[in-house]
């Protein structure tokens, strides 16, 4: 069984964001990039699966510029066994992404499609969801645990009103949650190892994959900013200050 | 005609909050009609909450025993159904829409704006982006506009309306891979919803232990507040995840917002952007939860809520 797994290069999350005075967007240049926090987590769970014996082969896949190699080769130092570099330039949307996952999913026939939930860039959560619609499979969102049995897995989903689970028959996608487990540190003679393990680059008309309709970014700006307030210095002082307010009686 | 579909969100008997919210963001986009969808096995009695919404044209109810657990590889296939009598499809950013909604844009073959923050026209919107620390406005392609709106940018619509029910077959085949199994729930007791609660009282991994949340859940009590946490709290297993505020969490917008030992992770901060008022009450007078704080307390923090039961 073959696991396919998605894997995104974005901002590093410990980075504060800038928004450019010209509205084109948020400064990047010369900026951490790091795989998405939830892809790592993907890239985890995908081996740990193996690693129960429960799946001969993990495949990380990634869609964008040259550069995202990086992020791949960080898959591949985890322990992912290859790689598919979806290679373009262009901005690519979560629907344009669910069509190339799909037919990357035809081509290599993973029982398992594992993703982030959502990208901290873009914040969208919509690609696993997508793949799950345009594929007809069973998509098990939010995971916080997944237990493989056989022809289904049984997924733990963390939902507004708590732990949600679902059985689904694979081939399935599954979008991970933070809570499913704690992704590895990479070590130094994997790293090595890594550069041997082979990427196979790929571009979209290679998969026949036609762009998506696309939403238009007309700009970007900085959000309404909170602006700090004060410091009290008792509680009796914070109470009188709230009563006035009438936000407590 | 130009009119919107709203998904009523719910579970089974009472319609869920954000429905409101979403129906709030729905009415601005200047349509002939706000219609809402109730997908339930027996809904009628959450057909009729919804049909008090205001503003709400029609309240179309759409009853199958497979639709007793909301599970979004059965509703998307109904959804798209009714899809072609609309020119938007709306449902609330809550997990419910969020699993829900790209299923059915991927099918209809359009794309999806997530969580719409503002309406400027019926196809330019503005969304959050990168934790909230960016905005961008979007123009949907000329089609269907399929969204998920952001419940925290809008205040519930009043419940003054008298909308017609009307019950719709939709015959489509549903898949039978995907199967409800149940549903683990954290037991909140009398306490109000999260996301609904007009004051929240939210502990961090200050709070230090699952036995130390008490005093977290006493004062909220006190206050008649919601009950909320940081992404620490949660990890450290201090209280269930569904009480977890913040960028993947919940976005909330109460009247009154009190952290305590919780430093103040952007990714928790986009959560509560749009708290009425927020106060911190935090040991380290560095934190950074204190430069979005209206009222910030350095101090440790059992102290501090023994002090504030006392005055209350």
């Amino acid at each position: 069984m073959k696991i396919l797994v998605g894997v995104k290069r974005v901002v590093d999350y410990n980075v504060r964001i800038q928004v450019k005075a010209d509205g084109s967007g948020v400064a990047t240049d010369g900026v951490k990039m790091s795989m998405n926090p939830f892809d790592e987590i993907a890239v985890e769970e995908a081996l740990r699966i193996k690693e129960a014996g429960k799946a001969d082969e993990v495949i990380a896949v990634t869609i964008g510029p040259k550069v995202c190699q990086e992020q791949l080769r960080t898959a591949l130092a985890m322990g992912a066994d290859r790689a598919i570099h979806v290679e373009t330039d262009d901005e690519i949307q979560p629907l344009t992404g669910a069509r190339i996952l799909k037919a990357l999913a035809d081509k290599e026939e993973p029982k398992i499609v594992l993703l982030g939930k959502q990208a901290i860039d873009d914040d969208n959560n919509q690609t696993a969801q997508m793949l799950g619609g345009l594929s007809h499979w069973p998509q098990a969102t939010f995971a916080s645990e997944v237990v493989i049995e056989g022809d289904t897995a049984l997924v733990t989903r963390e939902i507004d009103s708590g732990l949600e689970t679902l059985s689904v028959d694979l081939p399935a996608v599954i979008s991970v949650d933070l809570r499913l487990n704690e992704p590895r540190y990479v070590k130094l003679p994997n790293i090595m190892k890594a550069k041997r393990k082979p990427i196979e680059t790929l571009t979209l008309a290679d998969l026949n994959v036609e762009v998506a309709p696309s939403v238009t970014v007309l700009k970007t700006s900085a959000p309404a900013k909170r602006e700090a307030g004060i410091k009290v210095e008792s509680v009796e002082e914070l109470v009188i200050i709230l009563k006035e307010k009438g936000l407590i009686e | 005609m130009s009119k919107v579909l709203v998904i009523a969100e719910h579970d089974g008997n009472l319609l869920n909050g954000s429905t409101a919210r979403a129906v709030a963001c729905a009415s601005q986009l200047g349509l002939a009609a706000v219609d809402v969808v109730v997908l339930a096995s027996d809904g009628s009695a959450v057909a009729e909450q919804a049909a008090k919404l205001t503003g709400v044209s029609t309240v179309v109810l759409v009853q199958n025993p497979v639709n007793e657990n909301a599970v979004a590889a059965l509703l998307a296939p109904q959804i798209e159904a009714l899809a072609s009598d609309y020119s938007h499809v709306f449902a609330p950013s809550t997990t419910f829409g969020k699993d829900l909604m790209p299923r059915v844009a991927a099918h209809l073959g359009v794309p999806q704006i997530s969580d719409i923050m503002r309406v400027e026209s019926a196809t330019v919107f503005d969304r959050p982006v990168y934790a909230g620390n960016a905005v961008i406005t979007v123009e949907a392609p000329e089609g269907l506009v399929l969204g998920t709106v952001r419940t925290a940018s809008y205040p519930a619509v009043t419940q003054d309306g008298a909308a017609t029910i009307e019950t719709r077959e939709v015959s489509v085949t549903l898949p039978s891979h995907t199967r409800y199994e149940g549903l683990k729930t954290s037991g909140g007791g009398d306490r109000p919803d999260l996301q609904a609660a007009a004051k929240v009282v939210s502990g961090g991994r200050g709070v230090g232990s699952e036995e130390n949340f008490s005093v977290i859940y006493g004062l909220a009590d006190k206050l008649g507040a919601g009950v909320g946490a940081s992404r620490a709290a949660v990890d450290a297993g201090f209280i269930p995840n569904d009480h977890q505020v913040g960028q993947t969490g919940k976005i909330i917008a109460p009247e009154l917002y009190m952290a305590f030992g919780i430093s103040g992770a952007i990714q928790h901060l986009a959560g509560i952007k749009d708290a009425g008022t927020i106060v911190a009450v935090n040991k380290d007078a560095d934190a950074p939860i204190f430069e979005v704080a209206d009222y910030g307390l350095v101090g440790d923090l059992f102290e501090v809520i023994e002090e504030l039961e006392k005055a209350l």
